[in-house]
């Protein structure tokens, strides 16, 4: 199954982005926050990355270099979760590595969508 | 497939308040002399959180509302801008006003936009930006095109960020028919060939009707900044120019919109006081420490265990087994102890969680009284019963309210009295014994004695004749109706109240108690039991009737010299211990029982305390001392006097749990108002 690590510091948008996942048949893992989520990341081979950018401890930004550096992630499609506001933060965001970016707030079926166009 | 996102909305409500709570606590923190960036950032991912979280649930007015904090807290995070404490101030009226907002969402009831748009429009003037900036998208009219010539010359990294262009083919492919020309002439050679580099161009030619510009942008959104990409429209030469306007609306669409203004969330003006009114019933949920989980499972293990050891020496039980069955009951009792020691933690928070609004208030309240006050709070890691918690936080709130308004005096009266221009409020937490103890204490004027006295004779509640010790004076501010305060102030009002907050304290099983020196400052403390579900309980006999005294109120127990006793006429009589006399109730004459004996000297006396004041309980034997689970009369029944409720003992008997501040009270209207002896 394919399997997805939803990094997020927000307990709700993780519950309502791995409930969506887990909905359309895919198998999650969750993160509070980039450290976790590289911990997570090392400990199952996770498909995708969905990460928010803001968070306590390290940022998505910092956590998508960091994985970018783990053999099994080098080329995992990574998407960061970022609000219209942070232009900069794409810009950011794609030279530490990431695929690309999800603009919140995002419904369940765009979140969908969006992650169907990346795993094919 | 559609998903309900209502169902993830008290979490939402949840981490929320939480994050208002972060933003408060920081904000309160930062000083002129302070600015830590580590608390800045704390407070803009709180407000962040909230936003995001806020939109994606559709609640628009909290999110837009929350845009502009956030947008002024970025620029003070990336130090683009100075915080000065008039953003202090309007960034913490905004955690007011997000909490107002939320909370009318939560109770679904319609909540007065009035104050966060009047808050938006000081945010804006900060950011200098005007209201109506906010352009909606108008629909661009866009040229028909009957298909796109796309040109992509690959950025050589876009392979390491995770992009595989096959994958843009495919979506291209699904809006239309797609023809692909690859140029290779960038290929190196095959010594200088890197694996994971992107060295190819495409040439793609998409056939399709309906797609926009915007549909194909999408696609390749991610790589736009990498790639070279050139988009040509192919047009149809044959379609008329009017056919052009029918298809606009449809390139609008597809532009994805800021979340619009949820004009029926917040239309209906009509503020808190519905709020109040019609608020939902608690959803009663808690968090609860995975550590407290784990220790509880384990104890279920162990239970099994036991279970199945005392399983098998029941299955053939021979009486030289004895000793192993008293073993295993000893075991059961030792687990069942501990797992229900384990669960009541379940149910133990923090204090903090009622301390953490009282800096704000401190400081608020200070600045409307033009006083100078230091709060410091000690103790706020101490666990107390969540019900206990919801309860206690309104007295804490009247004392705290009190100690500012009525202790503290004011800068000038403090210098005069030769003590620093800034007072010092003091609050703390402790356990002691099986309660838990919080204090307020204040470096402020005291109560006055004389006042309090001259004002007790006047309203009639103490006798011309009567002297009372300095307890006795302070306590009187207790009593109803009890003010001495000159002039009303509508911060802790006219004495309304502390005979409210000591019923409120008593209703939870406590009491609350007052010292105060006049000139150096008072203290009062509530003492709390650590939980309303159990109790430590001694079990006492009167004739065929077994009650509980709580463990805690019990001062000691005595066998009776009469020489020690006095008769007063009309009234009860009075034991006198040590230097005290204290008045003697008999049980068996309060409940109507049968005791072994009537006289004194055959019975025990069981001196038991409330509120400082004692009385001695006449009962025939003290039984053992156990925990017991309270089971309340008045739900089952209805509330007597002098009692508290009731439990299951051991043998399946009902037996009665007292109320000691009820029997204090039976007491007292029965004794004369306990003297000191000479």
């Amino acid at each position: 199954m394919t399997k997805i690590l939803a990094v997020d510091d927000s307990a709700s948008m993780r519950q309502m982005i791995t409930f969506t996942l887990k909905s359309a048949g895919f198998d999650v893992v969750e993160a509070c926050d980039g450290v976790e989520g590289v911990s997570q990341a090392r400990q199952h081979k996770c498909d995708l990355v969905l990460s928010d950018v803001n968070m306590p401890n390290m940022d998505g930004i910092a956590m998508t270099r960091e994985l970018r550096t783990l053999s099994d992630y080098k080329y995992t499609p990574i998407l960061m979760l970022t609000t219209e506001s942070g232009l900069d933060k794409k810009t950011e965001g794609k030279n530490a590595g990431a695929t690309g970016w999800i603009v919140k707030p995002f419904k369940p079926d765009q979140l969908l969508n969006t992650i169907k166009k990346v795993l094919g | 497939m559609t998903i309900e996102l209502s169902q993830f909305f008290q979490v939402f409500f949840e981490e929320s308040f939480e994050g208002l709570d972060v933003m408060e606590s920081g904000l309160m923190s930062l000083g002129p002399a302070n600015v830590d960036n580590e608390i800045i950032n704390s407070i803009f991912r709180a407000a962040h959180s909230i936003k995001g979280g806020s939109a994606t649930f559709g609640f628009a007015s909290v999110a837009e509302f929350t845009h502009v904090l956030e947008t002024l807290l970025d620029e003070i995070r990336s130090e683009t801008r100075v915080m000065t404490p008039e953003m202090v101030d309007l960034l913490l009226e905004s955690v007011d006003c997000l909490r107002e907002l939320l909370e009318g969402l939560q109770a679904e009831v319609p909540v007065d936009s009035a104050r966060a748009d009047g808050l938006r429009q000081k945010f804006e003037a900060i950011l200098d930006i005007s209201a109506d900036a906010v352009v909606s998208e108008t629909g661009e009219v866009e040229p028909v095109a009957i298909g796109w010539q796309i040109k992509m010359v690959g950025g050589e990294d876009i392979l390491r960020t995770g992009n595989e262009p096959i994958r843009m083919f495919t979506q291209l492919s699904e809006m239309g028919e797609l023809t692909i020309t690859t140029d290779f002439s960038r290929l190196p050679s095959f010594s200088a060939l890197t694996l994971d580099s992107c060295y190819l161009s495409w040439q793609l030619t998409l056939m399709a009707d309906g797609i926009t510009r915007a549909d194909v942008d999408e696609v390749f959104e991610w790589v736009v900044d990498e790639c070279e990409i050139t988009i040509e429209p192919i047009m149809d030469e044959s379609v008329p120019v009017a056919a052009e306007q029918v298809a606009a609306p449809e390139a609008s669409e597809s532009v994805q919109e800021v979340a619009p203004v949820g004009a029926a969330e917040c239309a209906v003006p009509a503020g808190l006081a519905a709020l109040q009114t019609q608020k939902k019933a608690e959803p009663g949920s808690i968090r609860v420490d995975i550590d407290k989980i784990d220790t509880l499972i384990n104890m279920v293990g162990e239970l099994v265990i036991t279970q199945s050891m005392l399983g098998q020496i029941g299955a053939d039980f021979t009486f030289d087994k004895v000793s192993k069955l008293q073993e295993g009951l000893q075991d059961l009792e030792r687990n069942v102890q501990v797992l229900h020691e384990s669960v009541m933690q379940v149910r133990m928070l923090p204090i903090s969680f009622t301390f953490n609004r009282f800096p704000r208030m401190v400081r608020d309240l200070s600045r409307q009284l033009n006083k100078k006050i230091d709060l410091v709070v000690k103790g706020e890691q101490t666990e107390l019963d969540k019900t206990v918690m919801e309860k206690i936080g309104d007295p804490l709130v009247h004392l705290l309210r009190n100690s500012l308004d009525h202790g503290i005096e004011t800068p000038a009266e403090r210098v005069k009295a030769g003590k620093p221009e800034t007072g010092v409020v003091s609050l703390n937490a402790f356990h002691q014994g099986g309660n838990i103890i919080i204090q307020i204490n204040d470096d402020g004027a005291g109560l006055p004695k004389e006042k309090i006295l001259a004002k007790a004779r006047k309203n009639g509640i103490i006798g011309p004749g009567v002297v009372l010790s300095d307890e006795q004076i302070n306590d009187l501010i207790f009593q109803p109706g009890f003010s001495t305060a000159e002039v009303v102030s509508d911060v802790s009002g006219r004495g309304v109240g502390m005979d409210v907050v000591r019923r409120n304290v008593q209703e939870l099983g406590g009491h609350v108690s007052v010292k105060s020196i006049e000139g150096v400052g008072s203290t009062f403390s509530i003492s709390l039991p650590l939980t309303l579900a159990i109790l430590d309980g001694q079990l006492v006999r009167v004739g065929n009737q077994v009650y509980i005294f709580p463990l805690v109120s019990i001062v000691e127990s005595l066998s009776v010299d009469m020489k020690q006793v006095s008769t007063v006429a009309g009234a009860c009589d009075l034991l006198r211990l040590r230097e005290e006399y204290i008045p003697i109730i008999p049980l068996y004459d309060a409940f109507g029982i049968e005791p072994d004996s009537r006289n004194l000297e055959k019975s025990l006396i069981v001196v038991v305390e409330s509120e400082n004041a004692k009385v001695g309980l006449v009962v025939d034997e003290l039984q053992a001392q156990q925990q017991v689970v309270i089971k309340s009369l008045e739900t089952n029944y209805q509330s007597v006097e002098g009692i508290s409720g009731a439990t299951i003992l051991g043998d399946g008997t009902v037996s009665l749990i007292l109320d000691i501040g009820g029997i204090v009270i039976i007491g007292q209207t029965t004794a004369p108002m306990q003297i000191k002896a000479a």
